[in-house]
């Protein structure tokens, strides 16, 4: 009896490609985590093609593209105290999120260590920073549209595409994080009602894996159509 | 990690790790940006900038990924799922690189042909 416990327990940690093998023909779930989990990552993993999709669209267009790209560098300049500093916007918003997932991070852990008062105060303070993401990005978008005269069809500065693929890519993730905003809101305010105090905080989890994709997809989309 | 928390871990199966561990992911993922913010702030060109750019991404991608969205403590079968499909996202990068250029000599051919 002894003996066949601690063989179980083996075969639970086992994880390689025996495992693997285990896990997918042994007469139990597949995929030992709670279902909510397992359908988030199949969700961020078909919005990995959305977005990969969108950036290699962008990429083929680019790459075709007879007129000079606009220099990314310069058009995202802003003149702050009479200092012209470029890409400084985007530099700071890339800061907001990259903090946001840390709070997410800190929410994540708390709620598993069931201190819930902490744990909306992170989310919160996630919700609050993706807020701030949104509004300059608002910002940022008014100043390409009014000051600049950057449209989805031209722009004065160059090859027509890059207003089709800024806005499209920008704002299909600013899109990504003004819903998270709002995931984030609702599930801080179940766990302060206690919504889950019997079924466990794997949600606040779930939340944190879509938030981090949020940035995740960020990351990319600094390098490639800010920085190239 | 006392022992309590490691009962609460084991009742509720969920991802629990030292908060010192996401503070040093957090600051790691900041110095990269700047790094990579610093790029273009020096007007970095060629080749040098195109493998900074990437290695940077790659690394806060892979931080991102592994400690704050908790894949490194995952079971192969899960990493599996998510990381043998983006494959076929490679293989489009390449094809639509091939087209990008191939569009490009031919609008040049018929732009210096008329």
């Amino acid at each position: 009896m002894m003996k066949e416990n601690i063989q179980a327990s083996e075969d639970k940690n086992e994880d390689n490609w025996q495992g693997v093998v285990r896990d997918w023909s042994a007469d139990k779930q597949t995929f030992d985590m709670p279902w909510g989990k397992l359908m988030m990552w199949i969700f961020l993993l078909s919005d990995t093609f959305i977005f990969s999709i969108f950036l290699t669209g962008y990429m083929n267009v680019r790459m075709s593209a007879m007129d000079s790209w606009p220099n990314a560098s310069e058009v995202f300049a802003l003149t702050i105290a009479g200092h012209h500093i470029p890409l400084v916007l985007i530099a700071i918003m890339t800061f907001v999120l990259i903090t946001s997932s840390g709070t997410m991070a800190m929410a994540v852990n708390y709620a598993y260590r069931g201190d819930k008062k902490r744990t909306v105060y992170f989310m919160a303070a996630t919700a609050l920073l993706g807020a701030l993401f949104v509004g300059m990005q608002a910002f940022e978008w008014t100043k390409l549209i009014v000051d600049e005269g950057i449209r989805p069809w031209g722009n004065p500065m160059g090859a027509a595409q890059f207003g089709a693929a800024f806005f499209m890519i920008t704002g299909f993730h600013g899109m990504h994080v003004s819903a998270g905003v709002i995931y984030l809101a609702v599930v801080a305010r179940k766990v302060a009602r206690g919504d889950y105090e019997n079924k466990g905080y794997h949600i606040v989890e779930i939340t944190g894996l879509y938030w981090h994709f949020v940035d995740l997809v960020w990351v990319f989309i600094f390098a490639f159509f800010y920085l190239w | 990690m006392n022992e309590s928390h490691v009962q609460a871990q084991a009742q509720q199966g969920g991802q629990q790790h030292p908060i010192s561990l996401y503070l040093k992911v957090w600051l790691l993922l900041f110095v990269l940006s700047t790094l990579s913010y610093m790029v273009d702030y020096f007007q970095l060109q060629g080749m040098l900038r195109w493998s900074l750019i990437l290695i940077f991404m790659f690394l806060k991608a892979g931080f991102i990924l592994a400690i704050f969205m908790h894949v490194s403590w995952e079971r192969i079968a899960l990493k599996l799922v998510l990381f043998l499909p983006p494959l076929a996202i490679l293989l489009l990068i390449v094809l639509m690189a091939i087209e990008g250029d191939y569009t490009f000599v031919n609008r040049l051919l018929s732009f210096l042909s008329s």
